[in-house]
């Protein structure tokens, strides 16, 4: 049996400390562990992004990731989008174009298209879909995530130059 | 999976004391190590990990136009380097090919190229075949769809890695720190077929590391590009790819020097020194591509399944050398 190692991470802005064992990915250490479930799974092997989260701004499997590398970072789920209630102005398009029905794929494509705003405000729909490309969605045909993604990125734009995306 | 643990290495030499011994392997982005371990096709008992050894990071275009490439940086970093794309284009092109951003992220230029097969005899972990001690290779009678088309025997699995076509394309090098010491191998001779040692994909010897990659300079009359066909086009590994770089003087239409090398066709990253002698000579044209692209897939001995694999790549190959070129592809 694996001895337990002991992390310390920022997670959705605070300090946590947890004990994981060696073999636990980042994704079952954020879910099984520190009950964080909004990150899901769905293949494990690095193809649907179900378990997509930032660490240290860049989006990446949590599957594919163990939950001892998290030692120093700082991560960003799904759970850590919404302040106080206030839904992120993504969370807000995704509900308004209707870019979501069963809702797995959501928290990662939320992720990943997050990760895009705040390096690129102004992306094109190209932009978009490259920076998509490693969520899967088998319900919605993907052009209403496309959409939500696009007129969030123009709503940011629009609240003042970079001010509502600084969050 | 089975249990292991991880260990942090304080240095260099203690990572390589570290991988000498058995069950231990290198952790670099995890990606494939995880994706074997958890298929159970590989049992490691410790993963030693290279993060933080800072031999291995960074990324570095030298005074002299030398590229250097710290076996650890991140394939999106490659891919998303100014200098990269502007005067290494067919790497930053590759490295940006490789699968979703997120595995980007995570994936390393080291691991890249030293990733296992995709093979999906070698990946099933029920199924013993040659690359795993067995004495069969089942692609010959089996499903070989993906598998090779030049070059395979006895194992017919293709190399994976789309930043290893480029490196070799563009000339680079592997420094490989080892009990032994440091050692510099081209890239090219790096990679070893089957007929070499089944089991393995290169030279790598027990208790070695990849430290870096590195580039030689590359003159401004150089133009590289890296273009891949898949079955999927979000994401997917490629069904055939070529990194082309050639070489033309100031002014003129004729190929001084060209550098033709293929991926996901054979067991090694596949240079084609037909391919590279039929571009020179004579000026550049379509037909002097097309010409290259046949020379290119001259030798190719199609499977029971993959026969179509040889017509994708005479097009991709001819298609890369077109735009290379600036002509417009048919
Ligand atoms: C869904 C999916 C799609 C993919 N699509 C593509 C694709 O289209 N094209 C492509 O090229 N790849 C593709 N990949 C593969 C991916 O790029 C590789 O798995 C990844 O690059 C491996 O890098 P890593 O740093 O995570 O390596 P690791 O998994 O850490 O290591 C890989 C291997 O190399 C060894 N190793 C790593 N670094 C060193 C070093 N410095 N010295 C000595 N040994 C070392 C490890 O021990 C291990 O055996 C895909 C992967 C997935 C999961
Ligand atoms: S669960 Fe991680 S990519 Fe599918
Ligand atoms: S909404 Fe069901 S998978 Fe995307």
């Amino acid at each position: 049996m694996s001895k337990k190692t002991l992390v310390e991470a920022t997670i959705n802005g605070e300090t946590v400390e947890f004990l994981c064992e060696p073999r636990q990915s980042l994704l079952e250490t954020l879910r099984d562990v520190l009950e964080l479930t909004g990150s899901k799974e769905g293949c494990l092997t690095g193809d649907c992004g179900a378990c997509t989260v930032l660490v240290d701004g860049r989006p990446v499997c949590s599957c594919l990731m163990l939950g001892v590398e998290a030692q120093g970072k700082n991560i960003v789920t799904v759970e850590g989008l919404a302040i106080n209630g206030v839904l992120h102005v993504l969370q807000n398009k995704f509900l308004e174009h209707a870019a979501l029905q069963c809702g797995i794929c959501t928290p990662g494509f939320l992720i990943s298209a997050k990760s895009l705003l705040d390096r690129n405000p102004k992306p094109t729909e190209h932009e978009v879909r490259y920076a998509l490309a490693g969520n899967l969605c088998r319900c919605t045909g993907y052009d209403k995530i496309v959409k939500a993604v696009l007129d969030a990125a123009a709503d940011i734009r629009s609240q003042g130059e970079g001010k509502a995306a600084a969050r | 999976m089975n249990r292991f643990e991880v260990i942090t290495p304080a240095d260099l030499a203690s990572a390589s004391r570290l991988l000498a011994q058995d069950g231990h392997v290198a952790f670099a982005g995890g990606v494939d190590v995880l994706d074997l371990s958890k298929q159970n096709v590989e049992s490691p008992t410790a993963l030693v990990n290279l993060k933080g050894l800072k031999e291995l990071g960074g990324i570095e275009v030298r005074p002299s136009g030398e590229l250097r490439l710290g076996a650890m940086a991140k394939l999106s970093e490659v891919a998303e380097h100014p200098a990269i794309r502007a005067r290494f284009t067919a790497i930053a092109e590759a490295a940006g090919e490789v699968a979703t951003p997120q595995i980007r992220n995570l994936g390393t230029v080291g691991g890249n190229i030293l990733q296992r097969p995709r093979c999906w005899y070698f990946r099933n972990p029920d199924v013993n075949c040659l690359k795993k001690g067995g004495d069969t290779c089942y692609a010959i009678s089996g499903l070989n769809r993906y598998h090779a088309i030049l070059g395979g025997g006895p194992a017919f699995i293709v190399h994976p890695s789309n930043l290893a076509p480029a490196l070799i394309a563009m000339r680079a090098s592997a420094t490989i720190v080892g009990p032994a010491g440091e050692r510099t191998v081209e890239l090219e001779k790096f990679f070893t077929l089957p007929t070499v040692d089944p089991k393995r994909e290169n030279s790598l010897k027990s208790g070695e590391i990849v430290t870096e990659v590195i580039v030689p300079a590359s003159p401004s009359s150089v133009r590289s590009h890296y273009l891949e066909a898949r079955e999927k086009q979000s994401f997917d590994w490629p069904l055939v790819s070529v990194a082309i770089a050639l070489d033309r003087a100031p002014g003129a239409n004729t190929v001084r020097d060209a550098r033709v090398v293929m991926g996901a066709v054979a067991p090694v990253p596949w240079r084609s020194p037909e391919a590279e002698a039929a571009l020179k000579g004579g000026p550049l044209d379509e037909s002097r591509a097309r010409a290259a692209a046949e020379a290119a897939l001259k030798d190719a001995r199609p499977m029971s399944d993959n026969a179509y694999k040889v017509v994708i790549a005479k097009v991709i190959v001819r298609r890369a050398i077109m735009s290379v070129a600036g002509l417009e592809a048919a």
